[in-house]
C-alpha cells in the first residue's frame, strides 16, 4: 500500500495556485516599452497630462509631509510611490463613477472632484472636509478598512437597478484590507447581483508593518477574486499606462453589465503608513526598499517623456511651482473655516430630532451664544 | 379593519410600503422565495418581484454594507437580520457606518435604512437566537431602536420607521409574533416614533416596560386593580432616543416607578430609564426606582429559559415592593 499514490496531489494543487497570473506591462522599469500598440494610442500631449497627474501627485504628499510636520494638517497616509497606482486607475474613471475610498486615497478624491481645502479640512478634523455636494459622487476617506468594499457593492447594485448607463462603483484598498471578511464579502455580492464595481487592491506590500508574505498563504491577491467568481487581474502599479488601461478595460467590462473586477496594482509605501508616528526602519531594510525606490514610477515615465522629447526639466519645475501655489491657496482657503458648533453637530445627528437632542441642543445654544 | 398577528401586521407594512414607493427595498436571508425563515416577507417576492425583494448571500455585515451603497444611490432599504444575535457580524454597518453618514458628512448625506430583525426568549431557540441585545444598539447616536409590543404599533412603527429618513432597528419580539392577534386598520397609517405610549393610566405606580414585557406589566395591573391599587403602563415603543417627557410626567404623578426589561441587568434600557428618573425626576419619588431583568448570565439554555426570563410574578413582587417600600 505504500506505494500507491492518494487519491489527490495536495501540493501540486498548492503549487499550481495562482500561477497563471502575469502582471500586466506596457512600459518596464528602463522605460523601454513591452507594448507599443498602446503607446501608440496617444499623443505626447496626453502622455504628458497622465504624467502631469502623478506629479501632481507627488507634489501634493511633499507638501502634505511638510505641512503635517508642520502642525498645519493633522492626518495623513503618504502616498509616495503608489502615483501609478492611484492616478492610473483613477484616471480611468468617469466623473458620474462613484468612488468609495479608504485613508490612503486621498489624490484619487481630489482628481475625482473634490478641492484640494476641503481635503485638507479632513485631514485637520473638521467637517467641512466632509461635506460635498450632491452632484459629487464620492464617500468621505473609508477608515474601518474593508467597509468601502461592502458598500461598493451596494452603490453598484443600486447603480444596476437604477438602470443607470455606463456608470459604475469603484473602491480602493491595500494588501492588508484583503484580509478583512468584508473585502471578500463586497466582491462576493457584486459578484451575485452582476453589480457593477470595479474593486482595486493597491498591495503596496504593508499592512502598516506587516509585509504582504505573512498576510496570507495565496500566492497572490488578485486570485481571491477568483474565489467570488469574478475576473481578477495583476498589473504592474508603478507602470501608470498599464494600470490605466487595465482600469479602462475593467471599467468598460462592468459599465457593461458584465459584473464585477477584481485588479492588483504591484506597488510600493516609499514612505511610512501615516504620519503619526510610524517609522518603516522598524519592520524593513534597506536592501529591500532601494530596489522599488529605483521603479519610482515618476522615473521610468519621465525618462521615457524625455527620451521623445516631450518634457524638459524646464517644465517639471514650472508645473511643480504651479502646483504648489495652488497648494498654498488651498491651505490659505482651510484656515478660513469657521469653528466648528456643537449645535450644528447635533442637528445633523438625526432629521427630525428627538427629545435628547432637542434640549442638548438648547444647552448648547446657550453655551455658544455666550 | 382585520384580525391580524404580529407578524401579519409587519407583513401588511411591508407590502403597503413596497406598493406605495418603488425605491423601497425589502432583502436578507432567505426573505426572497421563502418569505423568511417566519414568513414575514411571505408573498412579497411573488408581488412586486425580485428586484425589489431579494434573497442576500449569508452575510450579515454585507447585508449592511449592502443597505448603505443602496441608500446612497437613492433607495429606501428595509434589510432583515434574521436574529438579532446575528448583528454582530454586521455591528460596524450599524455603530460604524450608517448611523454616523448624516453626522459625518455635515448632513449632506442620509440613511433611510430600516433594519428588521427578531428577538426576545420563550420559543426554546438555539444559542444566539433569542438574546436581547438592544442594550448595545441603544448606545448608538443616531440609530433609533423601535420595538412595538402589538399588532397595532408593530404595523403604524414600521411604515413609521421605513418612511423616516435615518436609521431605524426595528426589533421584533419572536414570541409574539403569533401569540397576539388584534384589529388592525388595512390601510397604512403611522405610529409616531420616538414617542411612548401610556397603554393604560393609573395613580399609583408606573410600570415603564418595552415589548413582550408591556403585556406581562399590563397582567399585574390588572391583577393589582382588583386590590384597588392603581397601575399606570407605559410602553416605550421607541427604547432609544427615550421620550422622556412620557416617563416623567407620569412618575411625577405616581410617585413610583418600576422599569421592566428582558435583557440582563447590565447597562440596559431600564437602566437609562432608571438614571433619567434620578437625573430629572428624582424629588417626585416616594421610594426608589424598581427594575425587573433577567440574570447577568450568558442567556441560558432552552430548557432553562422559563427559569431565567423575567416573569409576571416577578413584576408583581418588585411592584408590591416599591408600592410597600
Amino acid at each position: 500500500m505504500d506505494n500507491e499514490k492518494p487519491i489527490v496531489d495536495f501540493s501540486a494543487i498548492r503549487d499550481a495556485m495562482g500561477k497563471n497570473f502575469e502582471p500586466v506591462q506596457v512600459m518596464d522599469g528602463q522605460a523601454k516599452v513591452i507594448k507599443p500598440e498602446i503607446i501608440a494610442k496617444y499623443s505626447n500631449e496626453q502622455l504628458v497630462d497622465f504624467f502631469k497627474l502623478m506629479l501632481w501627485e507627488r507634489t501634493l504628499h511633499q507638501r502634505s509631509n511638510a505641512l503635517t510636520r508642520q502642525g498645519r494638517l493633522g492626518f495623513y497616509a503618504p502616498t509616495e510611490g503608489q502615483e501609478a497606482s492611484e492616478m492610473g486607475s483613477n484616471a480611468a474613471m468617469k466623473k458620474t463613477d462613484v468612488l468609495m475610498p479608504a485613508y490612503r486615497d486621498i489624490p484619487q478624491l481630489i482628481q475625482h472632484g473634490l478641492p484640494v481645502y476641503k481635503a485638507f479640512l479632513w485631514s485637520r478634523g473638521h467637517v467641512l472636509g466632509n461635506e460635498y455636494p450632491e452632484d459629487f459622487h464620492a464617500m468621505p476617506p473609508q477608515i474601518i478598512i474593508g467597509a468601502q468594499y461592502v458598500q461598493a457593492a451596494g452603490v453598484a447594485l443600486g447603480i444596476k437597478k437604477n438602470g443607470t448607463e455606463d456608470k459604475v462603483a469603484y473602491t480602493y484598498t491595500g494588501d492588508g484590507g484583503t484580509s478583512q471578511g468584508d473585502f471578500y464579502e463586497g466582491m462576493n455580492f457584486a459578484g451575485a447581483f452582476q453589480a457593477p464595481a470595479v474593486f482595486i487592491v493597491q498591495n503596496n506590500g504593508y499592512a502598516i508593518s506587516v509585509p504582504r508574505r505573512k498576510q496570507t498563504a495565496a500566492r497572490t491577491l488578485a486570485q481571491k477574486g477568483i474565489a467570488a467568481g469574478i475576473p481578477s487581474i495583476q498589473v504592474d502599479g508603478m507602470d501608470f499606462l498599464a494600470v490605466y488601461e487595465v482600469t479602462q478595460a475593467a471599467r468598460e467590462y462592468a459599465a457593461a453589465g458584465n459584473g464585477p473586477v477584481l485588479i492588483e496594482t504591484l506597488t510600493y509605501r516609499f514612505g511610512p503608513h501615516t504620519n503619526a508616528g510610524d517609522d518603516p526602519k522598524r519592520y524593513r531594510t534597506k536592501d529591500e526598499e532601494q530596489p522599488w525606490f529605483d521603479n519610482d514610477p515618476l522615473i521610468r515615465y519621465r525618462k521615457y517623456l524625455t527620451d521623445q522629447g516631450a518634457w524638459s526639466e524646464d517644465q517639471e519645475n514650472e508645473y511643480i511651482e504651479q502646483v504648489k501655489e495652488d497648494i498654498k491657496a488651498a491651505v490659505k482657503q482651510a484656515d478660513e473655516a469657521p469653528k466648528q458648533k456643537m449645535t450644528e453637530f447635533l442637528t445633523n445627528v438625526f432629521e427630525e430630532q428627538p427629545q435628547n437632542i432637542q434640549q442638548q441642543i438648547t444647552e448648547f445654544q446657550a453655551k455658544e451664544s455666550k | 379593519m382585520s384580525k391580524k398577528t404580529y407578524i401579519q401586521a409587519i407583513t401588511d407594512a411591508l407590502r403597503l410600503e413596497l406598493g406605495s414607493d418603488e425605491k423601497t427595498l425589502v432583502f436578507g436571508e432567505d426573505v426572497g422565495k421563502n418569505g423568511g425563515v417566519f414568513r414575514a416577507t411571505d408573498g412579497l417576492q411573488a408581488e412586486f418581484g425580485e428586484d425589489r425583494v431579494f434573497d442576500t448571500p449569508l452575510a450579515e455585515s454585507g447585508i449592511g454594507g449592502l443597505s448603505i451603497g443602496l441608500a446612497l444611490e437613492g433607495f429606501r432599504p428595509v434589510p432583515e437580520i434574521q436574529f438579532l444575535g446575528f448583528i454582530f457580524e454586521t455591528m460596524d454597518s450599524i455603530a460604524g457606518q450608517m448611523s454616523r453618514e448624516r453626522f459625518r458628512t455635515a448632513g449632506t448625506r442620509h440613511m433611510p435604512i430600516t433594519i428588521r430583525s427578531p428577538y426576545g426568549g420563550g420559543t426554546h431557540t438555539p444559542e444566539m437566537h433569542a438574546d436581547s441585545l438592544e442594550g448595545y444598539l441603544a448606545q448608538i447616536p443616531g440609530l433609533r431602536v423601535v420595538t412595538p409590543s402589538n399588532p397595532y404599533d408593530a404595523k403604524g412603527l414600521l411604515i413609521s420607521s421605513i418612511r423616516n429618513n435615518d436609521p431605524v432597528f426595528f426589533l421584533e419580539n419572536l414570541k409574539l409574533y403569533r401569540s397576539m392577534k388584534a384589529d388592525i386598520p388595512d390601510e397604512a397609517y403611522t405610529v409616531p416614533l420616538d414617542q411612548a405610549n401610556v397603554v393604560r393610566e393609573g395613580t399609583d405606580i408606573s410600570l415603564i416596560a418595552y415589548s413582550a414585557q408591556v403585556n406581562q406589566s399590563l397582567k399585574v395591573a390588572e391583577k393589582l386593580e382588583k386590590e384597588g391599587i392603581s397601575v399606570e403602563v407605559i410602553d416605550l415603543r421607541t427604547i432609544s432616543p427615550l421620550d422622556e417627557t412620557t416617563i416623567l410626567k407620569s412618575v411625577q404623578k405616581t410617585g413610583r416607578a418600576v422599569a421592566i426589561q428582558e435583557a440582563q441587568r447590565q447597562a440596559g434600557i431600564a437602566a437609562n430609564v432608571a438614571a433619567l428618573i434620578a437625573e430629572k425626576g428624582a424629588l417626585y419619588l416616594s421610594a426608589p426606582v424598581g427594575r425587573v431583568y433577567a440574570p447577568d448570565t450568558v442567556y441560558p439554555f432552552g430548557l432553562a429559559e422559563d427559569d431565567w426570563l423575567p416573569a409576571e410574578d416577578e413584576i408583581e413582587a418588585k411592584t408590591r415592593e416599591i408600592l410597600n417600600y
